[in-house]
């Protein structure tokens, strides 16, 4: 169970996060999109460092989770190669 | 625009297709068991089934309406980038590793696995044949468009030929060609739009006054007449000076040209009228060239007042896309850094294209394409698009509509059959959700590139006026007809894989859900296989039909009803089953039952399909707004926990998932 359990919870917390700023963002977009078309670093607009940092976000998030769940859990992934 | 069938584009695109079929030969003989027919026996590496994710997911309404779309409007495209993509969190922090721990063949196991129920499996196979279809028509309609300019051929033949050869495909050998087809498809398809996005950075952007073919469309002003159509005189005295002519004729506004922003100018010596777009701006009145496309009511279609050719050379549209002013004085950037390229961009000017169709009284038809010089500043924020001007409007309606789109977008992708029957197709819980760590990276890097391809497409003077899913690969067709070649073959595979993957969720729903388990026919595991090779057939058929009835709609209109769809029907049943333990068997089926007609009937009664599917006028529609999600996915998830709670007594007590209290 405990590993099933945590690898939930984990996913759980790291949705919830994800989902916090996806809603901003949306939120952001529809009530105050004004602050969207601000100039930020390098000359490139906050609209367009908010879509490419929620799609890397989600890459980094993916990737922490792979990385936490692989620690705790090598034995249901160990390589048993034929098993359907 | 007149398209030509290119040898290379012929031969590129026959060689993928003779690939792929004969990959799905050359697999399909070692898949004869129902296992392996619908699961790949769960022996797919976890790196190629989420590459296959990939291939599986974009679809032709990524690849060429999101480009599209970012081409004619912007950075609104990108939004569903955003979106589409942040759907794959939910799939892969919620559902990935406990459908693949309940499930065998379709998602109704993983819902089923807790009741044993008929009802469950009924309504989670109509669901699933439901949204497959619904996502099948756009990927229909979408290969009838490739095949159009690739092969020369009417789109009905496109469509038949896509039809044709994924029944074969799926016919043969089931989910590990399919598996495979969609690991080289994905594969391919990031490659080709990775070396797309190097060339448009090395291109840089340049200034131009029209389009590839070398077509410059005239802006005169400001005027000192300041009404053209009533000041007529004047006006045209005004005119006749400007371009120094004799006479200029204005043509008086009747019909369905009344009070429109066109003013038409008669031609002399036998030319067609011209039609300009008067431009308010902030420095008086300007008029701009216009094109015109006009339906007679007999089929007979004038492009700018002539018969429209069928070679080159002939009368057509004149390609669009260009840019109008760079920063500074500069007239030519030479090769741009990524961050440099939206940088340059936030301070140029771009002419994007409107258009306003007039309906006349003999039943003909014109649409009017005028330019829209647009600050670039304006393009790369959201709100250009029709669909999200509730961005910029005070209008709460228009804002929830975008509120809701972007809910179904995140809801939707979890909820998609063709997507959940891949968690079957790798041995365990890890390699689902390693796959799909790697699905995340290839999707949202092809993402990130999709910014950069629509917008080089807006700026590459190759765009067609009149049908922005063709963006993608005529921006490949201006660095060269190799790269169109390519290009396009990997659009039309595309397609193909997307579709392959549909007909089988739909024949594992059709086998496995309705048939097996509903209706509680015993097969042996051969029959199995006939039967959903069967119904791989059926539903092949029905899509062909479906992609030519509906071929008018645009792509991405169609994705985002079955976005809707799924995330209204599927997502609370899935979600509630999987988290929590009070969910009932009543609860699932009803919360099905309900989300699924709930959405499809608002969007039935919704504005758009007003316009657009029964041609009646927008104002009548009885839904408020839209896009459904943001009522009917709570709908869901409340009539499930409703219903739940009332039959609690009759609802069997869960064991297993592991009990987690609040989903």
């Amino acid at each position: 169970m405990s590993i099933e359990r945590r690898n939930r919870q984990i996913g759980l917390g790291l949705f919830v996060f994800y989902l916090l700023l996806y809603g901003g963002f949306v939120l952001l977009m529809a009530f105050d999109a004004q602050r969207l078309q601000v100039l930020g670093p390098a000359g490139v607009n906050l609209a367009v460092w908010s879509g490419f940092g929620l799609i890397v976000l989600a890459l980094v998030l993916a990737l922490i989770y792979g990385w936490i769940c692989r620690s705790g859990s090598s034995a249901d992934s160990s390589d048993t190669e034929g098993q359907a | 625009m007149i398209y030509e069938a290119s040898p290379i584009a012929v031969a590129c695109f026959l060689g993928f297709v003779g690939v792929t079929l004969g990959l799905s030969f050359f697999l399909g003989r070692k898949a004869k068991s129902s296992a392996g027919y619908f699961a790949a026996h769960g022996q797919i590496p976890w790196f190629v089934n989420g590459v296959a994710f990939a291939g599986d997911y974009l679809s032709a309404a990524s690849f060429l309406g999101i480009c599209g779309m970012i081409a004619f409007y912007g950075y609104d495209g990108f939004l569903y980038s955003i979106g589409y993509l942040a759907g794959w969190i939910v799939a892969l922090f919620v559902v990935a590793e406990p459908m693949k721990r309940l499930g065998k063949f379709t998602f109704a196991d993983a819902l089923d696995a807790r009741f044993q129920s008929k009802g469950i499996k009924l309504a989670a196979g109509i669901s699933t044949l439901a949204v497959s279809v619904f996502y099948l028509i756009p990927q229909m309609v979408g290969a009838g468009v490739l095949v159009q300019p690739l092969l020369g051929f009417p789109h009905w033949v496109g469509v038949v030929l896509v039809g044709t050869t994924v029944i074969l495909i799926v016919v043969m050998a089931g989910m590990v060609s399919t598996t495979w087809v969609q690991f080289l498809k994905g594969s391919l398809l990031v490659v080709f739009s990775t070396i797309l996005t190097v060339m448009i950075l090395f291109r840089g952007l340049t200034e131009e006054e029209g389009g590839a073919d070398g077509h410059h469309f005239v802006t005169i002003g400001p005027l000192k007449q300041t009404d053209p159509v009533s000041g007529t005189e004047a006006f045209e005295a005004e005119l006749a000076e400007s371009w120094g002519i004799a006479v200029a004729k204005v043509v008086p506004a009747e019909g369905a040209w009344t009070d429109k922003p066109f003013v038409r100018i008669a031609g002399s010596s036998g030319d067609p009228d011209a039609v300009w777009h008067i431009d308010t701006r902030d420095d008086g009145v300007y008029l701009s060239e216009t094109q015109t496309l006009h339906k007679a009511a007999d089929g007979t279609v004038l492009v700018n007042g002539r018969p429209k050719g069928s070679k080159k050379g002939e009368p057509e549209l004149f390609q669009v896309g260009h840019l109008s002013d760079l920063p500074g004085e500069m007239t030519e950037t030479g090769p741009l850094g990524p961050l440099e390229f939206f940088s340059t961009l936030e301070e140029s000017e771009v002419v994007l294209w409107g258009n306003q169709k007039l309906a006349h009284e003999d039943g003909s038809t014109t649409t009017v394409y005028f330019q829209k010089p647009t600050p670039g500043s304006r393009i790369l924020q959201p709100g250009t698009h029709p669909r999200f001007q509730g961005i910029h409007s005070d209008n709460l309606l228009d804002k929830i509509n975008l509120l809701s789109l972007m809910l179904a977008l995140f809801c939707g992708t979890a909820s998609l059959p063709h997507i959940l029957i891949r968690y079957y197709t790798v041995k365990d819980e890890a390699s689902a959700r390693k796959s799909t760590i790697v699905g995340i990276a290839t999707i949202g890097f092809f993402y990130v590139l999709t910014l950069y391809m629509g917008l080089g497409a807006m700026t590459s003077g190759t765009l067609d006026v009149t049908n922005s899913n063709m963006s993608a690969p005529l921006l490949a067709y201006s660095e060269g007809e190799w790269l169109f070649a390519a290009i396009s073959a990997i659009a039309f595979t595309t397609v193909l894989g997307t579709v392959a993957g549909l007909i089988l969720a739909s024949a594992g729903a059709v086998t496995h859900d309705l048939l097996g388990s509903a209706m509680g026919i015993q097969m042996t595991d051969q029959q199995q296989v006939l039967v959903a090779k069967i119904a791989s057939v059926v539903v092949g058929i029905i899509a062909i039909v479906l992609g030519i009835v509906f071929q008018e709609l645009n792509v991405s209109y169609l994705v985002g009803w079955a976005f809707s769809v799924a995330a209204s029907a599927n997502l609370p049943s899935l979600v509630m089953c999987l988290f929590w333990n009070r969910t009932t068997r009543q609860g699932v089926i009803t919360s099905m039952a309900v989300g699924m007609t709930s959405s499809l009937g608002w969007i039935l009664l919704s504005a758009d399909t007003f316009e657009k599917v029964y041609g009646l006028d927008p104002a009548l529609a009885i839904a408020p707004f839209t896009q459904p999600g943001i009522v009917t996915i709570p709908l869901g998830f409340l009539t499930l926990v409703a219903v739940s709670l009332k039959t609690q007594a009759t609802g069997l007590p869960a064991r297993d998932p592991a009990p987690l209290e609040n989903g």
